[in-house]
């Protein structure tokens, strides 16, 4: 005897959403909005904070929504390479322990934290965020290396724009201590005393979008947007409007049109995340 | 058809030598496909981009491990192997960018819980590595009989400091440019499938370059044409 039970909706809804997630998103994006109430171009709640790690010569903490990471950067001596005497190192890590997503175990770093680092190595070099000739001591035979350091901590989706806004954020805060190379004993003095800030001379920002049923751009994907979308789409873009890094991993085909437009609303991003960026370094202390 | 067919392509945007360097202007180098090479993948090819090279075999579809299978589609494998040393970090971030790019085209629908795996060999680098081995993986999914939606093919292209473009750039010119697009578009309709970029460019210079990407895939999708059309029309 077949019986109808009079379900609560939100239970139906919830059925619903785990069987056919992928029809359950359909019906919101037909009318231009998304499950959390965001609209297709609209980027998830922000928040930064910068210093919290006291024994990181930087460090800053990046949450988008529920995706959070956090950046620690660590300055040491080291020899400059063979190739070029006058440049320093930075060296990225992106790490994502299992803490932060059931898909993660742990072991050695999975592709998704390999392709993260690579990212991330890639927007630095491209983007000349720091001058490498700044980081040099004394030619030939001291250079800082600043080891930065992405863990993430919660994982829904985005991580490259929230790994690569955390590490501008803890390389602008990161303050070198100034050393000078003792003529009589040719050994490094560290003056804790007198600190300097890095020279950021760019502000990349990184704008991505998930592409769904091969025509739709969504804008900051959640973890299970992105796993129903067809394609995702990095921009990551600097003040002036240059491009640093176009990241478009395989996926649906996309037109130069459409192209054009995601270029449009990552510069609206950048002026956002600058604007959100400089209110928090101003209402830092200063040390 | 068995044994090894050798295609070569005097494929230019304009006329313009073979040999030797280069005149101005857009134009690719020399490329040159041989399929069917190994014995023991289901498929095979080399490409050849001027001097670099790049060897493809293709196992696939396959049994795949339980833990690997998807109920629905076809799981796709890449692996790519530098000429020396042991894959890193770089190596990974291309596997990446080939696999998302073949599993765009692949009908992995029509084989569920199975595999496909693409092995990569750089045999030379001389520049437009990424692009080659785009080219490489997609001759050998024909060779091996996947099916596949579209096909695909790689161009990159170089900006060099005062903006003039050069397509299929050798190492040379891709250490000197400001900036160095690699752009992967399929065969219907040239849409954007892959692009990954190395360097400072304006908005203006991308949609620059996909434009000449664009007009040179043209001669790489020709050029797939003729090869299996020669290596098919021979009884």
């Amino acid at each position: 005897m077949l019986r109808f039970i009079n379900l609560p909706q939100i239970y139906f809804n919830t059925c619903f959403r785990t069987v056919e997630p992928l029809d359950y998103y359909r019906r919101f994006l037909k009318e231009n909005c998304r499950p959390d109430g965001r609209e297709l171009g609209e980027f998830r709640t922000t928040t930064v904070n910068i210093g919290s790690i006291s024994t990181a010569d930087g460090s800053a903490l990046v949450k988008l929504g529920n995706t959070t990471v956090i950046c620690g950067v660590k300055a040491e001596f080291a020899a400059p390479p063979a190739d070029a005497p006058d440049k320093g190192y930075v060296v990225p890590n992106v790490d994502l322990p299992p803490l932060c997503s059931s898909r993660f175990r742990s072991g050695p770093p999975g592709e998704e934290a390999q392709v993260a680092s690579q990212f991330i190595a890639d927007v630095i070099e491209n983007s000349q965020i720091i001058q490498k000739e700044d980081l040099c001591i004394s030619p030939g035979k001291l250079a800082w290396v600043l080891y930065c350091d992405l863990i993430c901590l919660d994982y829904d989706g985005n991580i490259l724009d929230a790994c690569t806004f955390a590490l501008l954020a803890a390389l602008k805060n990161v303050q070198l201590p100034e050393v000078t190379i003792n003529e009589e004993t040719a050994l490094a003095e560290v003056n804790l005393k007198k600190k300097n800030y890095l020279n950021i001379r760019t502000h990349p920002v990184a704008t991505s979008f998930a592409v769904f049923d091969d025509t739709l751009l969504i804008v900051d994907p959640t973890g299970e947007e992105e796993h129903l979308a067809t394609g995702t789409l990095t921009i990551v873009m600097d003040e002036e409007g240059k491009l640093c890094c176009l990241h478009k991993p395989g996926g649906s085909g996309l037109t130069g049109a459409k192209l054009q437009d995601c270029m449009s609303r990552a510069v609206t991003r950048h002026k956002e995340v600058k604007k959100l960026m400089d209110e928090v370094i101003k209402s830092m202390k200063p040390k | 058809m068995d044994g090894a067919m050798h295609t070569d392509a005097k494929s230019r945007a304009e006329t313009g030598t073979e040999s030797g360097p280069r005149g101005p202007g857009c134009s690719l180098r020399h490329f040159a496909c041989e399929q069917n090479l190994l014995s023991r993948p289901d498929g095979s090819a080399s490409f050849i981009q001027g001097d670099t090279s790049v060897l493809v075999g293709v196992y696939g579809p396959a049994e795949v491990k339980v833990s690997k299978e998807i109920f629905n589609k076809a799981t796709l494998e890449v692996i790519l192997r530098p000429k020396i040393g042991l894959p890193g970090v770089a190596e990974k971030s291309r596997e990446q960018l080939i696999r998302n790019t073949c599993e765009a085209v692949v009908l992995g629908a029509l084989h569920p819980r199975t595999s496909i795996t693409v092995v990569l060999q750089v045999i030379s680098d001389a520049g437009s590595l990424l692009a080659c081995c785009l080219n490489a993986a997609c001759m050998a999914l024909v060779d091996a009989g996947v099916p596949m939606r579209a096909l695909f093919c790689g161009v990159t292209c170089a900006l060099d400091s005062d903006g003039t473009l050069v397509l299929d750039p050798t190492a040379k010119q891709e250490k000197e440019a400001r900036a160095v697009l690699t752009f992967a578009l399929d065969s219907v309709e040239r849409k954007l499938l892959m692009s990954t970029t190395k360097g400072l460019y304006s908005d203006a210079e991308l949609q620059q370059c996909l434009a000449a990407a664009q007009a040179a895939s043209q001669h790489v999708f020709r050029f797939y044409r003729e090869s299996l059309q020669r290596r098919y029309s021979k009884s």
